[in-house]
């Protein structure tokens, strides 16, 4: 089956001399919900730019459903939706007429595009603002506008550069199960996001990109599985004066006194809790201390800098 | 796309240009029917009256068709050249770019909108003018074919402004420092018979005085130039700034990074 996207030996070196992308190769199968991850300035929305024709390359490949951007850029667009990190519609028009024009530009008259425009507008909760200019919204509403105003051709492929970026956390999750419903539907979702609790959440699979290059691309579960240590919160029944000794676990207080053990991959769970009910305490509730994804993410792009610089410095 | 979908896509734009400029219409449609009725008191009636004839006409006849002429012109470049721009600036011309619209859509579709905005301000600048004489049409398709066309050449213009613009004093610059002193010195309230011979062929390097003698033409009979080698300077001048624009949208110079 085509892939929804491929890239090959993607380069991207802007005026200023910086060179942005080093080399990318990147597929992502159709019906995937992908996650390409980075730090700022990474290389994440360059890549996604040249995709989008935001951004023109230096040289490389890129596809979408098998139609190349340099000869078939048309039909490339046809299947796209891209929901961009910054607000960029005219904040003076108003809901509904942005996201009808948007499907003008597709070439979808005005009474189909009506109808995909409130049924869109409807699923993320802004048909009550149809007729609000774009400026009186807030920055939730701004962001769910632009994921409506994305769908609106119904695309198969849908981009979205850190699209719940200043959300809060209940907009946050109902943003996700509307992601997740697309996805189910059908449509492929490629998102960058600084959240990775997000990308452990909704992703299947996922890229790590650093200084131009993709540092790894993997499934998420193959991921995790490199993590070898997990810290475990545990809140006990009484206050604790001082962290209890557990052999082979290393284990402190926190500054609100909670429990804090780390456990190894090889370890068993089960024997942090035997000793501590030894010792007389009684766990009441537990939970994970970092989010995994992020202690993974951390220490690639740690392991990932000496190289890099040693790759800039040879360069200088 | 399918004709039918470049169709859609090109009255999207159109229509979109339409409700922006009527939307504000104190700040694009009033202005210049304001400017231009203190042109025809002043001009035409104050002063207009102490000069006598020009080119075989009272002063107030001679000089309509120019008013009208620049009114268009300065309408359809600033309607394009701010469109534009503030999409720029907003970003949602990236509305554009990421959708499978050709480049010769885009440039159709804004400069079908500054013409829209342009030849509504001719149109109600005509109107105006009948309030202060009685105007007579000497060749009605040469007034209809300049007009548009004049229309079309400086919304192309003001399209390649706009993509060249990094900052809004780059808006302001070509109309204030260029589009003005050519359309003043382009024989709207003149016959270039009244400059010195010199002056007279440096007038005849004025594009703007092509373009307003060829409506002179239509409307009063009267030009100081061929008007068929108006119509085939404003041709030239419109394929040749399309040709830019195209290569530059193509390069996505001001759009694209």
């Amino acid at each position: 089956m085509t892939n929804a996207l491929e890239i090959e030996g993607l380069t991207k070196t802007y005026g200023s001399g910086f060179e942005a992308l080093k080399g990318i190769d990147l597929q992502v199968a159709q019906g995937d919900f992908f996650a390409l991850l980075g730090p700022n300035g990474a290389g994440k929305s360059t890549t996604l730019g040249i995709v989008c024709s935001l951004v023109t390359k230096s040289a490389g490949k890129v596809s979408v459903f098998g139609y190349d951007i340099d000869t078939h850029l048309s039909d490339a667009k046809l299947h796209l939706g891209v929901v961009p990190q910054e607000f960029n519609f005219n904040q003076f028009e108003k809901v509904f007429d942005i996201v009808t024009i948007q499907a003008g530009y597709y070439g979808i008259p005005l009474k189909k595009a009506a109808v995909s425009a409130e049924k869109y507008l409807k699923k993320l909760g802004l048909w009550d603002k149809r007729n609000t200019p774009a400026r009186m919204l807030s920055g939730g509403m701004k962001r769910r506008l632009m994921i409506a105003r994305a769908l609106v051709h119904e695309p198969k492929l849908l981009i979205l550069d850190e699209p719940t970026a200043g959300v809060d956390i209940e907009l946050r999750r109902s943003m996700w199960s509307f992601l997740e419903e697309m996805n189910r539907q059908g449509t492929t979702i490629i998102l960058t996001t600084h959240y990775l609790e997000e990308a452990e959440a909704l992703c299947r699979n996922i890229a790590i990109i650093d200084h131009g290059r993709i540092i790894r691309n993997t499934s998420k579960r193959e991921l995790l599985q490199q993590l070898s240590l997990e810290t475990f919160l545990l809140d006990s029944d009484a206050a604790l004066e001082r962290a209890p000794e557990l052999d082979g676990f290393s284990c402190r207080l926190d500054d609100e006194g909670v429990l804090e053990v780390d456990v190894h991959k090889r370890q068993v769970l089960n024997d942090v809790f035997i000793q501590l009910q030894q010792q007389g305490i009684k766990v009441v509730s537990m939970r994970t201390k970092a989010n995994r994804l992020e202690e993974l993410f951390i220490r690639m792009v740690e392991q990932n800098e000496p190289a890099a610089e040693a790759v800039t410095e040879g360069r200088k | 796309m399918s004709a039918h979908a470049l169709f859609t896509a090109y009255i999207t734009i159109v229509l979109r240009e339409i409700r922006r400029f009527t939307r504000i219409w104190p700040q694009t449609l009033l202005p210049p029917a304001v400017t231009m009725t203190l042109y025809f008191i002043i001009f035409g009636n104050l002063i207009g009256s102490r000069i006598g004839e020009m080119g075989g006409f009272d002063y107030m006849s001679f000089i309509v068709p120019g008013l009208i002429m620049m009114a268009v012109i300065t309408s359809s470049y600033a309607n394009v050249v701010s469109s534009f721009f503030s999409m720029k600036f907003q970003r949602s011309v990236e509305e554009l770019l990421v959708s499978p619209v050709p480049n010769w859509i885009i440039l159709a579709g804004y400069v079908t909108g500054g013409m829209a905005r342009g030849l509504g301000i001719g149109v109600i600048v005509t109107l105006l003018s009948l309030a202060f004489t009685r105007l007579q049409i000497h060749n009605l398709p040469m007034v209809v074919v300049t007009v548009f066309l004049t229309s079309a050449l400086f919304s192309v213009g003001g399209f390649i402004n706009a993509l060249l613009a990094t900052k809004f004093d780059d808006v302001s610059i070509v109309p204030t420092f260029v589009l003005t002193p050519l359309t003043y010195l382009g024989g709207v309230f003149y016959s270039i018979d009244l400059l010195p011979e010199f002056w007279q062929g440096v007038s005849m390097i004025n594009p703007i005085l092509y373009m307003v003698n060829g409506f002179r033409f239509g409307i009063l009979g009267v030009s100081d130039v061929n008007p068929f080698v108006s119509l085939g300077m404003i041709l030239s001048f419109i394929a040749v700034l399309s040709f830019i624009a195209l290569k530059l949208l193509a390069r996505g110079k001001g759009i694209r990074h």
